[in-house]
């Protein structure tokens, strides 16, 4: 398919706005301010466009939850938190054509009449601030952004507000309490951002690569992004292969392809002429898929019909060679640092299953060690949680234990005796009255 | 590309702090931006950590003053995100990335690598303060990994040899 959301990548200049404006940048944008605010969510929703960050909700849908009525001032925040591990898609954008990624907010942020914006980015990343920083910096001076804006009277003001190192700041509440300038602690949901968000005020949370797509909804119309794709999941996609294939990297393909296409004919297949043993689909957070699934189709349904996720299109290929219990420790160090520890079994069970996969890895394994994980994951996850880290570390490990079962008994039939240790309490041994024995 | 080193200011400078004119000006940009104060924590305290190098005690005093928020709150904002230096750190901070693409494509061998040639394991630095070595989690530039990030620059594809080259140059420029 032609190039949409990546189209300037290997174009001279594309970051800046006059190579953008002769691509036909911010026509999009204008389109929408001849339009009342709702026609503009309708486009939207009859696009069918979902959102690009993970959770795949319907973007339309998602802002016509912002009440209409609202007298006070509302926010548009554009996610760029990108941190989920296999991710590096939002980082194209913005590298490429962080205009696209402007106008994609000015379109957002009229339709919800929201006269404040902010790109919420991660802290590492310094030099795609900048850039952006440089864009607004372009865009106010084209009269895009600011008082006023091409004489309509609508005013919009972006900021770049940058991240220090969390990943739970990706989680929508997460980000918001972020920007409002505390610890980075997920809230309770309802009431959704929608209605309160940063501020106290309704707020629209979209992912960098969703907002990227709405020029193109504007300029060409919501028939021709459903006309991408397949029935409910439609439009370009952004997909991360990143692991042990040829040709790593960001490729832009209609959702709907096989991961066996995306793998194997995009990505250049396994390097050193390996075998294909397992992949994340849709970063860490998703459960494993084996080779034998390489040909579920990648689109958010198919993914969830196959008890997987799209998630963020981030594609974590594993060749032969790869120890899936290592792979689990490496994921569960991920999560047990990345907990905000407000959630005790979130907080807590992603340490304790760090420190039995530890133990697995070095050595010291267990025969109840599979049997305990699951249940760890099971108490972890399904709501038990504020927010989903939960079922984030609990999805990947669960789904590594159970598809990789004899990896697991294969470590724990080598494990050598667990060394004693003396207990840190002396143990009972009297009788219990307090249960009548 | 040309890696910054950090200088950061020594600990007996930083017991009392109060902001020049340059910082309260950047500081009153800030506020700006947002309805409330304490919404500039994190641009302000990025703003110290530009311009200190690090996050002391007494910047956290400064902060907490000029945003009308307790010592304690912005301690606590502070050490729940890892980028804020709480003490020192050294010219160059090596970043490596510990999670799994750049695992699978060889960020240990990295990590071995560093304790060879510098004798430094994660979260420790070289006597002579150059360079310090920190294993971080996922730093988004997958499809480049192994990815280390230095200061404030990412570099991708490593190996050893391009390691190598890099640290020497490193330490030849500070």
């Amino acid at each position: 398919m032609e190039s949409v959301l990546l189209r300037a990548r290997g174009v001279a200049n594309s970051r800046d706005i006059t190579t953008y404006l002769q691509a036909g940048g911010w026509e999009g944008f204008k389109k929408a301010l001849s339009m009342p605010p709702e026609a503009v969510t309708q486009e939207v929703i009859d696009s069918e466009l979902r959102g690009r960050g993970g959770a795949g909700f319907p973007t339309g849908r998602k802002w016509s939850f912002v009440p209409k009525d609202h007298p006070g001032p509302k926010y548009l925040i554009c996610n760029a938190d990108e941190s989920e591990p296999g991710t590096f898609k939002d980082r194209e954008i913005i590298e490429y054509d962080p205009q696209m990624v402007l106008e994609g907010i000015a379109i957002a942020s009229y339709a919800i009449g929201a006269h404040t914006a902010y790109i919420y980015i991660r802290g590492e990343f310094f030099r795609w601030a900048k850039i952006l920083e440089e864009a607004i910096a372009q865009a106010r001076a084209h009269g895009f952004l600011g008082k006023d804006i091409l004489n309509t009277g609508y005013d919009l003001d972006v900021w770049v507000h940058r991240g220090a190192g969390a990943y739970i700041c990706g989680e929508e509440t997460a980000l918001i309490e972020s920007l409002e300038g505390k610890r980075g602690f997920p809230r309770l949901k309802p009431p959704f951002p929608a209605v309160v968000g940063v501020f106290g005020k309704p707020t629209v949370v979209n992912n960098v690569e969703t907002l990227a797509c709405l020029p193109h909804i504007m300029t060409r119309g919501a028939r021709w992004f459903a006309s991408i794709g397949r029935p409910r999941n439609t439009g370009p996609k952004l997909f991360c292969v990143s692991g042990h294939v040829n040709r790593p990297g960001v490729y832009e393909l209609p959702l709907g392809v096989t991961f066996r296409e995306i793998i194997f004919e995009h990505a250049g297949g396994i390097r050193n002429g390996r075998k294909l043993k397992a992949f994340f689909p849709g970063g860490s957070s998703a459960p494993v898929l084996t080779a034998d699934e390489v040909d579920v189709v990648a689109d958010f349904d198919s993914c969830a019909a196959a008890g997987t996720m799209l998630g963020s299109g981030a594609v974590i290929v594993m060749d032969d060679t790869v120890d899936m219990v290592e792979v689990g420790r490496n994921l569960a160090h991920f999560y047990a640092h990345e907990s905000c520890g407000q959630c005790t079994p979130c907080r807590e069970g992603s340490d304790w299953c760090l420190d039995i996969l530890n133990r697995l890895v070095q050595g010291y394994g267990h025969p109840s060690d599979p049997d305990q994980l699951l249940r760890i994951c099971r108490f972890a996850s399904q709501g038990m949680t504020i927010c989903p880290l939960g079922d984030a570390f609990s999805l990947p490990i669960s789904s590594l234990v159970s598809k990789f079962r004899n990896e697991f008994a294969a470590a724990i039939a080598r494990a050598k005796p667990i060394p004693p240790k003396k207990l840190p309490v002396m143990p009972w041994v009297g009788k219990d009255v307090r249960f009548g024995g | 590309m040309k890696t910054q080193a950090i200088h950061a200011v020594p600990p007996e400078q930083l017991q009392k702090v109060t902001f020049d004119e340059a910082m309260e000006k950047r500081i009153a940009e800030i506020f700006e931006r947002y309805p409330t104060k304490r919404a500039a924590m994190l641009p302000v305290l990025w703003l110290c950590q530009e311009r200190y190098g690090w996050i002391s005690p007494g910047v956290i005093a400064a902060v907490a003053e000029r945003l009308e928020e307790s010592p304690a709150f912005v301690e606590g904002v502070v050490s729940f995100y890892t980028m804020f230096h709480r003490q020192p750190p050294a010219k160059y901070v090596l970043q490596l990335c510990v999670t799994l693409s750049c695992e699978l494509c060889g960020a240990k061998t990295l990590a071995h690598h560093i304790k060879e040639r510098l004798g430094i394991g994660f979260g420790e630095k070289t006597p002579d303060g150059t360079f310090q070595l920190l294993g971080v989690e996922c730093l988004g530039a997958c499809g480049g990994a192994p990815v280390i990030q230095v200061n404030e620059d990412y570099y991708e594809n490593m190996t050893p040899e391009k390691l190598d080259q890099l640290l020497s140059e490193l330490a030849r420029e500070q």
